[in-house]
């Protein structure tokens, strides 16, 4: 069957100009795929730096990957005609981070609705748009008369960021890219917007791609997660794995750094500030090495392949050196 | 204290008392608006106008810091009560070295220090929050943001206050930076043997990191406890929502979400500001404002009628 989205070993590299020879590495050989068949959610996490951002705007077709290819519903990004171009972009919405930046002050709040509305032409008349709305409103959990109507600043921090939301639910996508979602807001709203999202999976069969830094709301969400760790997969399976028995050692280092809400339970040791240089294309080993307690000589080497290190379970590291190893797995629900 | 608008005062920090032991981290933790930040500005007296302290007195030693002159609040501020305010690091000065930076705020506060001593504590200052000397030469672009949010760390340890208030040092930062300069401000302030009052929606790092907290909902306290008190057992309904709100790594479940929002302070509600969103709500707490009573004869306090018959529940 084909897959609704498939993202084939992306690389895209940045810079390398006339003068500077020396290109940033931003995602090397990524692989993933959404299915058709069932909607669910996918973790990307790592760090400000890992690539996470770049891929998704590589999938939202904002950026044009280096090498390979991605591909939605098989037609690769690149060759879409006008119309299934139109497609593409009804059926992939995005939700950003900060709720603030993506209103005009001076429209009313439903004029991003009513964009969406007229540029996929998804009503026929103005009563037939309300409806949308108001639907769509609802869905999030907001009662219509509370937002429709308002200026952005008359708005809630909660109440902006879940109107993203409905906006992007407003088209009918099959999936939605939600780069840093929560990330802004307080803990009660989080768990607001995390609920509706598992809402439009399971009764509208969207799928999410959920990009984030914070690795205990991507385990209540997600089925399965990407570790990223400047470009490259560090760690790769379905959600417990990577989250409760992390193989990669800085997997097991951003773990173990989560602020868990237990004064019983509180960090353990010292660590260091990661160093900030960052990856060039001309640099070859493992990119953790540096930051890495058991790094070996092997590790400057060549950069470690994947390595199967459970059921669907692949860590980059060569401390599970002698198991199946694969060049890229791409991150597929289970 | 209050702001003044045109349409009547918002209550922004409503009767508002609790205590911070000498050597104690103590942390003031509630949703975005309840007066977190007020609070800190309330003490030292670093509100603009619309904004006034309309009663109450804030004692520090002993001494009320409202009945101090300007000349003898600004000898107090950063000797005695130093503050990593919101943001901290995106306000250092982009085009001053770090050197500068940590020494002006030195000089200003001591005009009389020498230039060779001046040097010798900012590199001291630098290896107290774990930067290496050739820090000092560089300017705030080239440093990370854990780095950036150390210096100011630094800054504001540099005269050896006795009270630290940091305002959501560590938002915005990365988990691993976050774990770092977290732990360099904890280590900071326990080598002044100094209190650390820490700001701060993030849960997880309260719990992390204080002795004991307090929870604000809508200007008001909800509940004083010591951590274990408040993460084990939460008493205040708010708290308790709040604490079931917070994503766990044991066990994947839904997260419990609180409905409704809180109320609009020029438009309170009478009686208990969280009764409107409290499924325990009874007559009571539509009509009179909850004090704070003592849990169990405890130290550990919660404004709520009802806490006796929920706990029974």
């Amino acid at each position: 069957m084909t897959a609704l989205l498939e993202v084939r070993e992306v690389t895209k590299r940045f810079g390398g100009g006339l003068f500077d020879k020396r290109q940033l590495t931003a995602l090397e050989r990524f692989s993933l795929t959404v299915p058709s068949d069932r909607a669910i959610v996918t973790a990307v996490a790592g760090e400000s730096g890992s690539g996470k951002t770049t891929l998704a705007r590589l999938i939202l077709g904002i950026l044009s990957p280096t090498e390979g290819q991605i591909l939605f519903k098989g037609r690769d990004l690149r060759h879409m005609t006008g119309g299934e171009r139109r497609e593409f972009r009804r059926q992939v919405q995005a939700i950003f981070q900060d709720p603030y930046e993506v209103y005009n002050p001076f429209y009313r709040v439903d004029h991003v609705f009513d964009m969406v509305i007229g540029n996929f032409g998804l009503a026929s008349g103005p009563e037939e748009a309300k409806q949308l709305k108001s639907e769509a409103v609802e869905v999030v959990g907001l009662r219509p008369d509370d937002v429709l109507g308002k200026f952005p600043h008359e708005l809630s921090g909660g109440q902006r960021q879940r109107v993203m939301v409905a906006r992007a639910f407003l088209a009918r996508p099959r999936l939605i890219v939600a780069d840093e979602p929560v990330s802004m807001v307080d803990a009660s709203l989080r768990a607001l917007i995390l609920d509706v999202m598992l809402h439009l999976r399971d009764d509208y069969g969207i799928s999410f791609l959920y990009i984030t830094h914070d690795l205990s709301t991507a385990f209540q969400v997600s089925d399965d997660i990407c570790i990223l760790y400047q470009g490259t997969v560090a760690e790769v399976g379905p959600i417990s794995g990577p989250i409760r028995e992390p193989k990669h050692p800085y997997t097991q280092l951003l773990v173990g750094s989560i602020p868990l809400p237990d004064p019983d339970d509180t960090w353990q040791g010292r660590v260091d500030l990661p160093p900030d240089d960052r990856w060039s294309s001309a640099d070859v080993g493992c990119r953790y090495r540096a930051r890495c307690p058991f790094a070996m000589p092997h590790c400057a080497e060549a950069s470690p392949p994947l390595y199967e290190v459970g059921a669907n379970h692949f860590a980059s590291c060569y401390l599970y050196e002698g198991r199946p190893e694969f060049a890229t797995v791409a991150v597929v629900a289970t | 204290m209050h702001y003044e608008t045109d349409r009547g005062p918002v209550k922004a920090v409503d009767g508002v008392s609790f205590t911070v032991n000498r050597g104690e981290r103590f942390g003031m933790v509630g949703e975005s608006g309840c007066g977190k930040s007020t609070i800190a500005m309330t003490i030292l007296q670093l509100l603009r106008d619309p904004a006034r302290i309309v009663t109450g007195r804030i004692l520090f030693d002993g001494v009320d810091l409202l009945r101090l002159s300007e000349r003898d609040l600004r000898r107090l501020r950063w000797r005695s009560i130093s503050l990593v305010p919101q943001g901290a690091m995106n306000a250092l000065n982009p085009v001053a070295r770090v050197r500068d930076q940590i020494g002006d705020a030195i000089v200003v506060h001591d005009s009389e220090v020498s230039p060779r001593l001046l040097s010798e504590r900012i590199v001291d200052l630098l290896s107290a929050v774990g930067l290496p000397e050739r820090t000092a030469e560089l300017f705030p672009h080239e440093l990370s943001g854990g780095m950036k949010q150390r210096v100011c760390i630094a800054m504001a340890i540099a005269l050896n206050p006795r009270l630290i208030i940091a305002d959501e040092p560590t938002s915005a930062l990365d988990v691993v930076v976050q774990r770092v300069v977290a732990q360099t401000l904890s280590e900071a302030v326990e080598r002044l043997g100094a209190s650390l009052i820490l700001i701060g929606h993030d849960m997880g790092l309260q719990a992390q990191l204080v002795d004991r907290l307090v929870v604000m909902y809508a200007g008001r306290v909800a509940e004083i406890g010591s951590v274990r008190e408040i993460f084990k057992a939460p008493t205040h309904p708010y708290t308790q929502m709040l604490i079931a709100s917070l994503p766990s790594l044991r066990e994947r479940r839904r997260l419990r979400t609180i409905p409704g929002l809180p109320p609009a302070l020029l438009d309170a509600p009478p009686g208990c500001l969280f009764h409107p969103r409290c499924r325990h709500a009874g007559q009571v707490c539509s009509r009179v404002v909850p004090e704070l009573r003592s849990v169990n004869g405890s130290a550990h306090v919660a404004a709520c009628h009802l806490f006796e018959e929920i706990a029974g529940r």
